[in-house]
C-alpha cells in the first residue's frame, strides 16, 4: 500500500477518508518489527511538529497573559501605549500595520501581475529564466538587507519627494505630516512593495503557465487580440490562484519585521497622512522587547505578538482555503 | 457508411463533378480560399510542404490523412493560428476571396474573425457562462447593445443546434454541458462572429458516437451559410460530411478532389493504399 | 494585388473600435514591459548597491578580526560569522531529523488524517512571522534559562527550517516512482528499509537543495534573534550565552550612529548576499545536474 500519495492531494472527500481509513488499517496491520519501529518513529517526528505548533500557541498565550487579564479584548481598540503609566492598547500600531501592508499590495499587485503576465506570455520560453531567474533571487534577499538598503538609500529619496509633495500639496491630508524625517508609512509601504513583488510575481507567474493554450488559442481564434485572450480569458481562469499569490504576499507584509522596523518609523500615534513615522505590530516588538523593564510591558508585548500571529494565521489559513478550492475546482474542470 | 450517404454525396456535388482536382484550374470565383505554395514549419522540421488547393465556397472539404501528415498544422495556417506556437513559420499564399492573409499590413487578428476555428477537444471559456462564451467573440467587435447581443445568443445557438437545450440554463457555465453540447457551444462561439470560413480540426476527436452524428449532422446544414474545411482522421466522416476531400501523406498533398471520387476511384496509388487501410 | 485596396479586411481595420482595441493592446503592452522593467530594476539597484558598497570594505582583516570598541578603526565581524554558523548548525541539527522524519511519515502513511493535518500545519508555519518565531523561542527557552543564548537561537531558526524541509522533502518524496518502491518491496524487503535505501538515495539531491535552501534562509533572519541570541560584541563560543549573528549585527551597525559601523553595515550584507546568492545558484545548478542525468 505505499504507492497512493495522490490520497494527499484529494479534497478531504467523504468517500476518500473512508478509503484512507482502510489504508491505515493496512498499514497499521505491520507483521514486521522494523516496520512497526518505523512507523512509530516517524509518526513521533510528526507529532513533534504538531507538538511544535501547539506549544507556540500556548507559550504566547502564556506570555501574554499577564497583559490579556488586565486589558482583556480592550487592548486591541485602546490607544494609549505609555510603559510609564502602566496603560497598554494597541490600537494605533494594528493600524499602522495594515495601512502600511494594504499600501504595499496596492503598489505590488499592479507591478507583480504585469510583470507575470509579461514573462509567462510575452517572452520566449527560452529567453524566459534570464527574467525570472533573478527575480527570484530577489525573493531570497534577507529582510535585513532590504532594511540596510532602504534606510540609506531609498528614504534619502522618499524624503526629497515628501517634501516636495507636502511644499505643493500639503492640503491634502494624506501629504499633511512631517515629510522631512524620510522614515515612516510610505517609506515602510515601498520597502514592503519591493519585498513582496518578486513573491507574488514568481507565484503569479507559475499559476499563469498553467493556463491550457486551448484556452487562450480559443480566443485568439475567435479573433481576439493576445491581450483579449489575456485579460478575458487566461486571468480569469487563474484567478483564484492569483489571489491566493496576493493572500501570501499580503501575509509576508504584515508579519514582516527588519526593514519595516527600520524604515516604517516608531511612534505609537494614530496615521493621519502617509508621512507619519508609526509602528507596525512587529517593528514595536522589535524595538522595545529588550527595553521593557517589568513583566506587564513584556506581556503586553508578547500580546500584541500574539495579534500579530492571528492575524498572520487567518490570512495564512485563507491562502490554504483558496489553494484548496483551486485542486477542487481543477478537478471540476478537467471532468 | 451507408450507401444513402453516399449517393447523397454524390448529388451534393453533381453540379460540381467537373471541378478539377488542382487549385491552379479552378475558376476563382467560386473558391473562396485559394492556397498557393503553402509550407508550414516547426523550427526547422517541416510539417507542410508546398500545397496548393482552393477551397469552394458553402461546401465541405475534409482533410484526412494518417497522424501526423500535417493536415492540422495545415488548417491552422488558413487563420493564422499556426504562428501561435513559437519557432513556427509559414510560407506561400492563401487567398480569402482574393486577398493574400499572409500579404503585407494583414493583422492575424482580423483574418481569426473571418476563418474561424473549431478545436479537436471542446474547449469552453471556464469562468463564463454559456451566454457569455456564445458572445465572448462577438462582443470583441459587434454591438453592445443588450438586444442585439441576446439576439446573436439565440441565433447562434439554434444554428449550432443547441438553443433547445440550453434555453434554460443561459447563465450556468460552459463547462456544466457534456462534451458534445460543449463543442456545439464552441462552434456556436465561432459561427457568433459570422466568419466565412469556419475550420474545425477533427472535432469529434473526443466525443462518443451520439455526439458525433450530432456535429456531422449540423456540418450538413451550416455549409448553407458557411465554407467548412474539416480535419479528420475519421474516412468515414470525411465521406459522410464532405464534398471534397483533400489527402495528405508525409507534409504533401496526395489527392484532392470531389469526395466520392476520392473515395471510390482516387487516381494516386497512396490514396488508395490509405483508403482502403492498407496503411495508416 | 500590391495596391489593391483589401475588400474585407481591409475595411474593418479603419473601424474606431478597431484603434481602440488595437491601442489597448499597445498600452497593454507597454504598460507590463514597465512594470517587468521597475521590478528588474529594483533587483539590480539593491544587488548593485550592496555588492558595491560592500565590497570595498570587505577585506581579510574584517573576516578575520573581532569588532573593535567604536570609534576605533579596523576591526571585524568573525565572531558573528562563527556565531551565526554555529546557531544554524544546531539549528539544522535539530530541524533536519524532525522536518525529514515528518515528511517521511506525511508520504509513506498518506492514509492517517494525522500526516494530511501535519502537511497542512508546515504550510501554515512557514506564514509565522519570524518575530513570532523569536517570542516564542524566548518563552520557550530564554526564560527557563534565565539568559539570552546561542541555543534560544538554535531553537528559533529551527522553527524556523522544519516547515521548509518538510515541506521541501514531502515534494521530493512524491516524486520518487512508484514502481521502484514496488521493485523493492516485491523483493521482500520491508517497508522501512525501502524507504531508507530505496527512497531517500533516490530524492537525495532534492532532500539536500531543501535543507540548504531552509538554512539560507534562516541565515539572513536577523528578527529572531532580537531576543535569543540578542548579539555580543565579544569572542564567544559558548552556546548558553549570549552570541553575536551576522544579521544581527548588521541591524545593531546599520541603527548605530557610527559611520564607521555603517560602513561595517555593509560589508556584513555583502557577505550575507553573496552567501545567499552562491547557494542559490549551486543549488539550482545542482537540481539541474540531477535532470540532465
Amino acid at each position: 500500500m505505499p504507492g497512493e500519495p495522490q490520497v494527499v492531494e484529494q479534497p478531504l472527500g467523504r468517500s476518500l477518508t473512508r478509503a484512507s481509513d482502510k489504508a491505515v488499517a493496512h498499514d497499521a496491520r505491520v507483521v514486521n518489527a522494523g516496520d512497526r519501529i518505523f512507523y512509530l518513529t516517524t509518526r513521533a517526528l510528526a507529532c513533534c511538529v504538531m507538538a511544535l505548533a501547539f506549544l507556540l500557541v500556548a507559550d504566547l498565550f502564556r506570555g501574554s497573559w499577564e497583559a490579556i487579564r488586565q486589558f482583556g479584548l480592550k487592548f486591541l481598540i485602546g490607544t494609549t501605549w505609555d510603559p510609564v503609566a502602566r496603560q497598554f492598547g494597541t490600537l494605533p500600531t494594528i493600524i499602522g500595520t495594515l495601512v502600511k501592508a494594504s499600501i504595499a499590495l496596492l503598489l505590488a499587485i499592479p507591478i507583480s501581475i504585469g510583470s507575470a503576465v509579461f514573462i509567462s506570455f510575452y517572452i520566449p520560453k527560452r529567453l524566459r529564466p534570464v527574467i525570472s531567474y533573478p527575480i527570484e533571487l530577489l525573493a531570497g534577499i534577507p529582510s535585513i538587507v532590504f532594511g540596510l538598503w532602504g534606510l540609506f538609500v531609498m528614504v534619502p529619496v522618499i524624503r526629497f519627494i515628501q517634501i516636495w509633495l507636502k511644499a505643493h500639496f500639503g492640503w491634502f491630508f494624506l501629504f499633511d505630516g512631517p515629510a522631512v524625517y524620510g522614515v515612516g508609512v510610505l517609506s515602510g509601504s515601498v520597502i514592503l512593495a519591493i519585498m513582496i513583488i518578486p513573491i507574488i510575481t514568481a507565484i503569479s507567474r507559475d499559476i499563469l503557465l498553467t493556463v491550457p493554450r486551448a484556452q487562450i488559442e480559443a480566443m485568439l481564434a475567435l479573433g481576439g487580440t493576445k491581450w483579449e485572450a489575456i485579460w478575458k480569458v487566461a486571468l480569469p481562469y487563474a484567478r483564484i490562484g492569483l489571489v491566493g499569490a496576493v493572500i501570501l504576499g499580503l501575509g509576508r507584509a504584515i508579519g514582516e519585521t527588519m526593514a519595516v522596523t527600520m524604515v516604517g518609523g516608531n511612534s505609537f500615534d494614530l496615521v493621519h497622512s502617509l508621512f507619519d513615522p508609526v509602528h507596525s505590530m512587529a517593528s514595536q516588538i522589535a524595538s522595545e522587547f529588550t527595553e521593557a523593564t517589568y513583566s506587564l510591558y513584556v506581556s503586553s508585548l508578547i500580546y500584541v505578538g500574539l495579534v500579530l500571529f492571528g492575524i498572520t494565521i487567518v490570512i495564512s489559513l485563507l491562502a490554504q482555503l483558496l489553494i484548496w478550492k483551486l485542486s477542487k475546482g481543477k478537478v471540476a474542470i478537467f471532468e | 457508411m451507408s450507401n444513402e450517404n453516399y449517393a447523397s454525396a454524390e448529388k451534393r456535388g453533381g453540379e460540381e463533378l467537373r471541378a478539377p482536382a488542382r487549385a491552379s484550374e479552378t475558376a476563382s470565383n467560386k473558391a473562396r480560399l485559394e492556397i498557393h505554395g503553402l509550407s508550414a514549419y516547426y523550427g526547422k522540421t517541416r510539417a507542410v510542404s508546398n500545397v496548393s488547393l482552393s477551397i469552394q465556397t458553402k461546401r465541405v472539404t475534409a482533410i484526412i490523412g494518417p497522424s501526423g501528415c500535417g493536415k492540422s498544422t495545415f488548417i491552422r495556417c488558413l487563420n493564422r493560428m499556426h504562428e501561435v506556437t513559437p519557432g513556427a513559420l509559414v510560407e506561400g499564399r492563401v487567398l480569402l476571396d482574393g486577398e493574400d492573409l499572409y500579404g503585407p499590413g494583414v493583422d492575424p487578428v482580423e483574418v481569426r474573425r473571418k476563418v474561424g476555428m473549431v478545436f479537436q477537444k471542446p474547449n469552453p471559456f471556464p469562468t463564463m457562462s454559456i451566454y457569455d462564451n456564445v458572445v465572448a467573440g462577438f462582443k470583441l467587435n459587434g454591438s453592445r447593445d443588450r438586444r442585439v447581443i441576446d439576439g446573436k445568443v439565440e441565433e447562434s445557438l439554434k444554428m449550432a443546434a443547441l438553443w433547445e437545450e440550453v434555453k434554460d440554463a443561459l447563465y450556468k457555465p460552459g463547462t456544466s454541458l457534456s462534451g458534445g453540447q460543449q463543442q456545439r457551444l464552441c462552434i456556436a462561439r465561432a459561427l457568433a462572429v459570422d466568419p466565412e470560413v469556419l475550420l474545425m480540426d477533427e472535432p469529434c476527436s473526443a466525443l462518443d458516437p451520439i455526439a458525433t452524428a450530432k456535429i456531422e449532422e449540423l456540418i450538413h446544414e451550416l455549409k448553407e451559410t458557411v465554407t467548412i474545411v474539416i480535419v479528420t482522421h475519421n474516412m468515414q466522416q470525411a465521406a459522410r460530411v464532405s464534398d471534397y476531400t483533400a489527402f495528405f501523406y508525409m507534409g504533401e498533398l496526395v489527392e484532392f478532389g470531389v469526395t466520392s471520387k476520392i473515395f471510390t476511384n482516387p487516381e494516386k496509388h497512396q490514396t488508395e493504399d490509405y483508403i482502403t487501410g492498407r496503411f495508416g | 494585388m500590391t495596391s489593391d485596396p483589401m475588400p474585407q479586411i481591409s475595411t474593418h481595420r479603419s473601424g474606431l473600435r478597431y484603434l481602440r482595441r488595437k491601442s489597448i493592446e499597445w498600452v497593454a503592452c507597454v504598460g507590463m514591459l514597465l512594470c517587468t522593467g521597475v521590478t528588474v530594476f529594483f533587483l539590480l539597484t539593491i544587488l548593485g548597491y550592496v555588492l558595491y558598497h560592500g565590497a570595498a570594505s570587505v577585506d581579510w582583516e574584517f573576516l578575520t578580526a573581532l569588532p573593535v570598541p567604536a570609534g576605533e578603526s579596523g576591526g571585524g565581524i568573525a565572531n558573528a560569522l562563527v556565531g551565526s554558523a554555529m546557531v544554524v548548525a544546531l539549528a539544522a541539527l535539530m530541524a533536519v531529523p524532525i522536518g525529514m522524519g515528518a515528511a517521511v511519515f506525511v508520504n509513506e502513511f498518506p492514509g492517517a488524517g494525522l500526516g494530511r493535518f501535519v502537511r497542512f500545519l508546515a504550510e501554515v508555519l512557514t506564514g509565522v512571522p519570524s518575530i513570532v518565531v523569536g517570542l516564542f523561542a524566548y518563552a520557550l527557552v530564554v526564560r527557563p534559562l534565565g539568559s539570552f543564548s546561542g541555543l534560544a537561537g538554535s531553537v528559533a531558526y529551527a522553527f524556523i527550517m522544519i516547515p521548509i524541509i518538510l515541506i521541501s522533502a514531502h515534494e521530493a518524496f512524491r516524486l520518487v516512482p512508484v514502481s521502484l518502491r514496488e521493485a523493492s518491496l516485491a523483493l521482500g524487503v520491508p517497508k522501512w528499509r525501502t524507504i531508507l535505501w530505496v527512497v531517500l538515495p533516490v530524492s537525495s539531491r532534492a532532500l539536500l537543495t531543501g535543507v540548504v535552501l531552509a538554512v539560507s534562509r534562516a541565515l539572513g533572519e536577523a528578527a529572531p534573534m532580537l531576543f535569543t541570541a540578542f548579539g555580543n560584541p565579544f569572542w564567544n563560543l559558548n552556546l548558553r550565552k549570549p552570541i553575536a549573528t551576522v544579521p544581527l549585527l548588521i541591524y545593531t551597525y546599520a541603527t548605530g550612529p557610527y559611520e564607521d559601523w555603517h560602513r561595517k553595515a555593509w560589508a556584513a550584507s555583502f557577505v550575507l548576499l553573496v552567501f545567499v546568492l552562491v547557494t542559490s545558484v549551486l543549488t539550482r545548478a545542482f537540481l539541474r545536474g540531477k535532470a540532465d542525468e
